[in-house]
């Protein structure tokens, strides 16, 4: 039935698992979703949160694929927990400290290796993370060559966690002269990490080394107002978010 | 937001999970996002054994006063309880 019902189906999409190469060598899984077409296309590295390589970040990855971006999700836990289910494998590797910055480049590295070497990719690809993912988005768009990156409610771009914080994060504002693109960055004025003066505080930075960016604070919106499947979830922002998104990647990634 | 934050301590005990009871040597507790509790943010509970595998977790996520609620009610029950009790 399935397979008679794919003869049928225009625009349509493949989703799934695929292994892929680590920029050191190392394989592991990542989750691919794309327009099931021989069409040039842009692509989009979609970094997940501290809580894991879930089905909401999954359901993200699809949602990118529906507005004709090839789109991955690397699983940047299965080095420290292959085949284990995500919320599993996000409780182990937060009680080691979490994944090193240099591990988050070199999957991150691979992911756009990857999407680039597919023959219908155009060469574009943006690079977008929600939560502890928006700190490693602007990671990532500072350590590699892409041609878009979008931070959301990123927390300590700039400076240091308190001590009482154990996981392997630092500042980046000493890699910012890096950043390789335009970065749009979606923040609730309600969040506390990163807080309004946060944001505000890189965008001068950002400013001061003539990088190109913008950034959008929502008001009646805090952090992970895209979240759907949280109470932190707010519709008009998110809509408003989204598009904003379409429109920066419209012109960015073709 | 992710919040980094979190307490790490050895145990020694027995918890049980989806791959029923196990050992458990080690317990994280840290304030998050939940899996599955309708909340923002929660405070979280890991009673795990690294060592056996990932899937040997048993979880709980609280609101904060729940959690608060039940960390008094543990030390209520540990400080009543005879100390003769305790080493066995």
């Amino acid at each position: 039935m399935g397979l008679e019902l794919a003869d049928q189906i225009r625009s349509a999409l493949v989703a799934g698992l695929v292994d892929m190469t680590s920029a050191d060598g190392e394989t592991i899984e990542a989750y691919v979703a794309s327009p099931a077409d021989d069409h040039p296309k842009g692509s989009v590295v979609v970094i997940h949160h501290l809580p894991g390589w879930d089905e909401a970040t999954k359901e993200i990855v699809r949602k990118f694929a529906y507005h004709g971006y090839r789109a991955i999700c690397p699983n940047l836990y299965y080095r420290q927990a292959p085949g284990a289910a995500p919320d599993d494998a996000a409780a182990l590797v937060r009680s080691q400290g979490g994944i090193s910055d240099a591990q988050l480049v070199s999957d991150v590295g691979g992911a756009v290796d990857f999407l680039r070497s597919l023959p219908d990719s155009n060469g574009k690809v943006g690079v977008i993370g929600y939560c502890s993912g928006g700190r490693q988005t602007f990671l990532a768009a500072c350590s590699l060559k892409v041609d878009a990156a979008i931070d959301c409610y990123g927390a300590f771009v700039l400076g240091t966690p308190p001590s009482s914080f154990p996981l392997k994060v630092g500042p980046l504002d000493h890699i910012a002269k890096d950043l390789s693109c335009e970065l749009l960055g979606l923040f609730g004025a309600e969040d506390s990490f990163p807080a309004p003066d946060e944001t505000a505080n890189l965008s001068e930075l950002l400013d001061g080394l003539g990088k190109t960016h913008e950034f959008v604070t929502y008001e009646n919106a805090g952090h992970a107002f895209f979240a759907t499947d949280r109470p932190s979830y707010r519709v008009e922002a998110a809509n408003e978010g989204w598009q904003k998104i379409w429109g920066f990647f419209g012109r960015k990634l073709s | 937001m992710c919040t980094y934050s979190t307490e790490k301590v050895r145990i020694s005990g027995s918890a049980k999970g989806a791959s029923g009871w196990f050992k458990a040597t080690e317990a994280t507790v840290y304030f998050d996002h939940p899996v599955h509790a309708p909340l923002g943010h929660s405070l979280n509970v890991d009673l795990m054994n690294p060592e056996q595998g990932p899937e040997f977790r048993a979880a709980m996520e609280l609101d904060a006063e729940s959690a608060r609620g039940l960390a008094e009610a543990i030390l209520k029950m540990l400080d009543s309880t005879p100390d003769g009790l305790k080493d066995h």
